[in-house]
């Protein structure tokens, strides 16, 4: 335990985040993964977008960079273009990773560029107090859908499968030994990773939808994850109102900073020594 | 001749760019810039350096500030549509003081306008096109050879001062070709930002607070250090002090005026003994420098002064000239956003003419000759 209280920015608790919120938990579990891999802190960024989960950066002791909403994988894109030898780690909203960083989401998967993504999944934006995200679910309310959201929510793994993530697992606070699991594993993945973590806002989320405080919500968690493994041997309608966690996706192939890197060598043969500066250009012409 | 080569603004505009130490680049297509985004994409790789064509242009300027951040020197280039999305970040570069360089080559609008047509419309946008008050500077070249040495002040200003820096170029000059004597790489002079020497007591934000530039760690360093576009102390963590976040902005914007008197640039013709003064900028000056000549020779006393710092603006100069005019002109390819700038300036001493102009064509020289011409009747 010692070990991963080394990757705390101790002078910085206690944190911002309301008892009973998840995302303490799944920041704790991210720390106890780097510190069983033994990752050096100094060859470490960690990148968020906004919200409540993305002020999780500012109580570890690596490199961190608290960014603007939704664009923490862009940032974290040049980043690990410019460093590809530093391990980058993205901290994200559901709200933050799939609304209004949508885009970046889906297009750092599909090059497969190797950040580490970890989306705490509240199913609410929490910072803003409660407003429905792209991932409350359908009939659940937020403040801005006091009549119930008739929105259909993302799954975020499938999502992340199809655009080109190259492992990708989902867990809950309550499951948290599973979690560090899960990214450990997305940490030693050469390409990008998405963990998606399933926690609880009581404040807002379980509050407005009468859900209950912290216990009920760690609760309700339990009762409707299956294990991925379970699941593919249950009847379908025994997984109606369920969700899958455990490695939903785990396939190599070629990753972005590496691809480039391999690129650069090709055309260095070619350009033998040129130190850069005023030279030639290839594309002048009259 | 050395070095003499017949090339493009935007061409000019990426060599300067690479003269200066660029080291990575992401963009996004968009009229009339992309030529820069494809040279960028070829030459790159050959020094080393890292291309990526991001998802838009607010996923650019992002990677852009990502990779400054571990010391590497980085642009990116758009045209109105892609500048209008990038303002968010422009002012997350400011706070956070991570150097970034933007080339942003002028095209008409608003919304998607006319692509490929000239307008200068862009100049109030560039300085306050990004909430809350912020340092920025901004410099427009007014001919070929000015992309390339601009670009080169535009990297040593954001490396010296943190803040970011704005090539405010057009579709005219970007696409125009002039034959260009390049100076020696030996000659030009490149600025680094200054960097701390060791990780013990570093405080990323501790600053001479009238307007001095904190040292800078790139990331990968072992300094462990936090960035955030909230208001922070010197630490670099948020603070919710309200005097705090007030000296923060303060000394931001104290950076840029301190340093107006050392960046200032612009040139002059005929401004000695003028009484009609013509102020303008990239293309519009190139007609307005060919109208004073011709007042000249029909015995008008005309001269330009031309700001290739526009914001700040170079105060001073500008009002020790206007001072001695009867009247100022201002054209430019918009409905008057430069002229308020100079309108402020002259402070009533002379009258400030308007001449706006937003067809999308280059000013003719007689039309600033008419209106040279026309008051002194
Ligand atoms: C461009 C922009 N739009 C809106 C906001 C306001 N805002 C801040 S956090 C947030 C939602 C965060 O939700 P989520 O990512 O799910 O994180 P949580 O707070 O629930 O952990 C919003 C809408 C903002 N900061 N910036
Ligand atoms: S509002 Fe919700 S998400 Fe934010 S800290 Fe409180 S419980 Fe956590």
């Amino acid at each position: 335990m010692s070990d991963s209280l080394n990757y705390f920015r101790q002078n910085r608790l206690p944190h911002i985040w309301c008892p009973g919120c998840g995302h303490g938990t799944v920041t704790g579990a991210l720390t106890r993964a780097l510190a069983k891999l033994g990752i050096d802190k100094n060859n470490v960024a960690v990148v968020s977008g906004i919200g409540c989960s993305s002020r999780a950066p500012g109580y570890l002791d690596f490199d961190t960079l608290h960014t603007a909403h939704g664009r923490a994988l862009a940032f974290a894109t040049g980043i690990k273009l410019s460093r590809p030898d530093l391990k980058v780690i993205v901290m994200t909203g559901d709200g933050d990773c799939t609304a209004i960083g949508g885009n970046h989401f889906i297009h750092a998967a599909r090059r497969n560029i190797d950040i580490t993504t970890i989306v705490m999944n509240n199913s609410i934006y929490g910072m803003t107090s409660g407003q429905y995200s792209p991932m409350t679910p359908t009939g659940l309310l937020g403040t801005t859908a006091p009549y119930g959201n008739i929105e259909r929510p993302f799954d975020l793994t499938k999502l992340a499968i199809a655009s080109g993530a190259t492992y990708v697992g989902r867990s809950t606070s309550y499951h948290v030994q599973l979690l560090g699991e899960l990214i450990e594993k997305a940490l030693l993945n050469k390409g990008f990773s998405v963990v998606e973590a399933v926690v609880g806002c009581p404040t807002y989320f379980g509050r407005k939808n009468k859900l209950g405080g912290a216990v009920e919500m760690f609760e309700w968690q339990k009762d409707h994850a299956v294990n991925a493994k379970a699941a593919a041997v249950m009847a379908p309608e025994k997984l109606e109102g369920k969700f899958l966690i455990g490695e939903l996706y785990n396939q190599a192939a070629p990753e972005f900073t590496a691809e480039y890197a391999a690129l650069v060598d090709g055309v260095r043969r070619k350009y033998d020594n040129f130190q850069g500066g005023v030279r030639e250009c290839a594309q002048n012409s009259d | 001749m050395p070095n003499a080569k017949l090339m493009q603004g935007n061409e000019a505009c990426t060599l300067g760019a690479l003269a200066a130490g660029l080291k990575f680049y992401a963009g996004y297509p968009i009229t009339p810039s992309t030529e820069i985004a494809e040279m960028c994409a070829e030459e790159l790789p050959k020094i080393g350096g890292k291309f990526i064509q991001m998802e838009d242009e607010i996923g650019s300027i992002a990677a852009i500030i990502g990779a400054s951040l571990t010391g590497r020197k980085s642009m990116t280039a758009t045209s109105g549509p892609g500048f209008s999305l990038m303002q968010e970040l422009v002012g997350y570069s400011s706070i956070t003081e991570v150097p970034i360089v933007i080339i942003n080559v002028q095209r008409v609008g608003p919304s998607t306008g006319m692509p490929t047509s000239l307008a200068q419309g862009d100049v109030m946008q560039a300085r306050w096109g990004t909430h809350g008050d912020h340092p920025v500077v901004v410099l427009a070249p007014g001919n070929v050879k000015e992309c390339f040495e601009l670009t080169v002040k535009a990297f040593n200003i954001a490396e010296e001062y943190r803040v970011p820096v704005i090539v405010l170029t057009d579709e005219v000059i970007g696409h125009m070709r002039e034959k260009v004597v390049l100076p020696d790489q030996r000659q030009i002079v490149v600025s680094n930002r200054a960097a701390p020497s060791t990780p013990a007591g570093y405080l990323p934000y501790k600053a001479d607070q009238d307007g001095g530039v904190p040292l800078m760690a790139p990331f990968g360093a072992g300094y462990r250090w936090h960035v955030t576009g909230l208001s922070h102390d010197e630490t670099g963590f948020p603070t919710n002090k309200g005097e705090v976040a007030g000296n923060l902005i303060t000394r931001l914007m104290r950076k840029v005026e301190k340093a107006e008197p050392i960046i200032r640039d612009y040139a002059t013709e005929a401004t000695d003994d003028c009484d009609v003064l013509v102020v303008a900028f990239g293309s519009s000056a190139m007609s307005a420098t060919s109208a004073v000549r011709q007042a000249r020779a029909k015995g008008v006393k005309a001269g330009l002064f031309r700001p290739k710092t526009i914001w700040p603006f170079p105060e001073e100069p500008l009002k020790e000239i206007a001072s001695r005019a009867k009247r100022v002109i201002v054209p430019e390819m918009n409905l008057g956003q430069l002229v308020l700038e100079i309108e402020r300036l002259v402070a009533g001493k002379a009258p400030v003419e308007r001449l706006g102009k937003v067809n999308c064509e280059l000013f003719r020289p007689e039309e600033i000759l008419a209106a040279i011409m026309g008051g002194s009747k």
